[in-house]
């Protein structure tokens, strides 16, 4: 290319962006309605005491100071740790052991057809809407003549029977199971097209070296999947710090705030007690969690793939 | 089942390693193989089963449930408690405001998704970076903290109580997603393309339609079937947004239905019949795309 065509394509470039921006105008205008308004109200509202009509009143920090002494709040928190490894940590960890399996096992002595079909049906749970698979659920846990429970007295264990979701002490563990169940297919459905890319050469070098199964994950199949290792722990964490459908249909919070959430602390606030103040605190509150969290993930990331390069 | 799973996939390393050296190459299926197969298998059941428990009781009358319990398989084809259930909710409307919904989000966020897309990955719009950062917020934002505000203004704009002003607001929020996707794509397409449509006299509006689109249709088509299925599921604001039975979708009828503690077993399990249904349908129709798309957003 010449000097001068390339200062004219410059010039051409210069003009040509501007005439791109009417086409961002619909979306910004929709963003700035939908998105940036209600969440600058929302933080507004944090700091005012309201019940939802009326004029706000301006009190500050006061709704703060009040969640950093709420009992509910923090306990709400606690839950949503666990609620974290029922929905994050031991899903992920599940998915990359099964997509191991499948690719490296299944798919090799029985055939990709095999492997796939046994995706499928670990992935179905996923693609039910949350609610259907919580009304599934809480049925199947009904304590008078639920399945679940009739299957336990059907091979002797009816001892073990009781009203799981009713039960303070197993609420919270039975919601993170069913949350396991639904939460599965995701990061194995991820995980297996991950390791699609792996060169299979590279599992045939450490067979030969004499690598059992347990080493070759280790150090074949972890270290080449770590990128979606990432994805998908920031993905499913984050949907777990927002799970509000599951504990809607499950327990509602209950029994006695057991199964409460924050983001199901604020819908309360919001909508039950109309407490619209507190519950925007509560939601913010959440909003950084979530903020801090993305950063913190997206810098390990970057750290990570620049080490690699 | 995961410790056996786990237990049982390393045994045939050492199996295989010894039969590595004599055949590298040939499948080699031992009985430990046959073991893990087993042992998936189980576990594909188990994650299936409860599938299977809702359509028994589904097809059970009341009185039957009663005398077999949950487990048994029907007897025969009890279709009544189904049909009552639809009856009682208006399933039909039901659905069909479900499918209006996502329907129009999933077209509109796709439209929404091009236009910015072409604007920030084609056009290279000055601070695109951060319009992309903004965005992908908006994206993790809980919805709990734009729930009352949307709320209390769509209360203020008349757009309350209406599947239009649901639809308004997951058009914008799936594009946030769909922009992401897209302005990374397009960030990459062919340049020569673009001058040779200049030349012939194309506008950017004609370009964009006639020359971008076509090249990225397969996954505008996979953002189509993610918009569509993700609204679909939405719980949150369109239980707030829609109040009166004539606007709510499968997943709020059900939902509110089942926080209000009156259904009895064979009903709830009528009601999980007919919320499955659909979107198993959408998953067989969708399952290539789905895995597909997951492929393409895992890499990116």
């Amino acid at each position: 290319m010449t000097e001068r065509t390339a200062k004219q394509a410059a010039a051409r470039n210069r003009d040509g962006r501007l005439a791109y921006l009417p086409y961002l105008v619909p979306g910004v205008l929709l963003f700035i309605a939908v998105i940036g308004v209600p969440f600058v109200m929302n933080l507004y509202t944090s700091f005012t005491e309201w019940e939802g009509i009326g004029t706000p009143r301006w009190i500050g920090l006061d709704n703060y100071t009040e969640l950093a002494g709420d009992g509910d709040f923090w306990a709400s928190f606690r839950n949503n740790v666990l609620v974290i490894v029922g929905m994050a940590i031991v899903p992920t960890a599940i998915g990359l052991v099964l997509a191991a399996v499948l690719t490296d096992l299944i798919d090799r002595h029985f055939g990709p057809r095999t492997a796939s079909v046994l995706r499928a049906c670990i992935y179905l749970p996923q693609v039910l809407p949350v609610v259907i698979a919580g009304i599934v659920w809480s049925w199947l846990l009904n304590p008078e003549s639920g399945a679940v429970n009739e299957l336990l007295d059907a091979v002797g264990l009816g001892g073990l029977a009781h009203d799981w979701l009713g039960d303070p002490g197993t609420a919270l563990w039975t919601v993170m199971a069913v949350m396991v169940w639904v939460q599965i297919g995701f990061p194995l459905v991820v995980f297996m097209s991950g390791l699609q890319r792996v060169d299979p050469s590279l599992y045939e070098a450490a067979e030969i070296d004499g690598a059992t199964w347990a080493r070759r994950f280790r150090h074949v199949t972890l270290p080449q999947i770590r990128p979606e290792i990432f994805v998908v722990l920031l993905w499913t964490t984050i949907a777990a710090l927002k799970a509000f459908a599951h504990i809607f249909v499950l327990t509602k919070g209950g029994p006695g705030g057991a199964t409460n959430v924050p983001s199901y602390y604020s819908y309360v606030s919001f909508f039950e007690r109309t407490e619209v103040g507190y519950g925007s605190a509560i939601s913010t509150v959440l909003t950084l969690i979530i903020l801090a969290l993305t950063v913190v993930f997206l810098r390990m990331q970057g750290r990570d793939l620049g080490e690699e390069r | 089942m995961t410790t056996l799973t786990t237990r049982t996939a390393g045994a045939p390393a050492g199996e295989r390693r010894r039969s590595a050296r004599r055949t590298r190459r040939r499948r080699r299926r031992g009985p430990s193989a046959y073991a893990v197969l087993v042992g998936m298998t189980a576990l594909a059941a188990i994650m299936l089963i409860p599938f299977v428990v809702v359509v028994f009781n589904a097809l059970k009358s009341p009185a039957e449930y009663s005398a077999n319990g949950p487990l048994a398989p029907p007897e025969g084809l009890y279709l009544q408690g189904v049909r009552d259930f639809w009856e009682r909710v208006d399933f039909g409307r039901v659905l069909f405001n479900s499918a209006l919904i996502s329907g129009s989000v999933a077209v509109g966020a796709v439209l929404l998704s091009v236009l910015n897309a072409y604007a920030l990955g084609i056009g290279r719009v000055k601070g695109r970076m951060w319009v992309l950062v903004v965005l992908l917020m908006a994206n993790t934002l809980p919805q709990e903290a734009l729930v009352y505000p949307l709320f209390y203004l769509s209360k203020q704009f008349g757009l309350y109580d209406t599947r239009l002003g649901v639809i308004i607001v997951f058009t914008v929020i799936q594009s946030a997603f769909g922009t992401y996707l897209l302005s990374s794509v397009l960030s990459t397409f062919p340049r020569p393309l673009l001058e040779a449509a200049r030349i012939d006299g194309a506008g950017r509006w004609q370009i964009l339609w006639r020359v971008v689109v076509p090249v990225v249709r397969p996954t505008l088509s996979v953002l189509l079937v993610f918009f569509f299925i993700w609204t679909w599921n939405e719980f949150l604001i369109p239980m707030v947004f829609l109040q009166s039975n004539d606007n709510q979708t499968v997943s709020v009828a059900l939902g509110v239905l089942h926080g209000q503690r009156l259904m009895d077993a064979t009903m709830s399990s009528a009601a999980a019949l007919l919320g499955l249904i659909p979107t198993v349908v959408f998953f067989l129709i969708f399952q290539r795309t789905l895995s597909r798309g997951l492929t393409a957003g895992a890499i990116k």
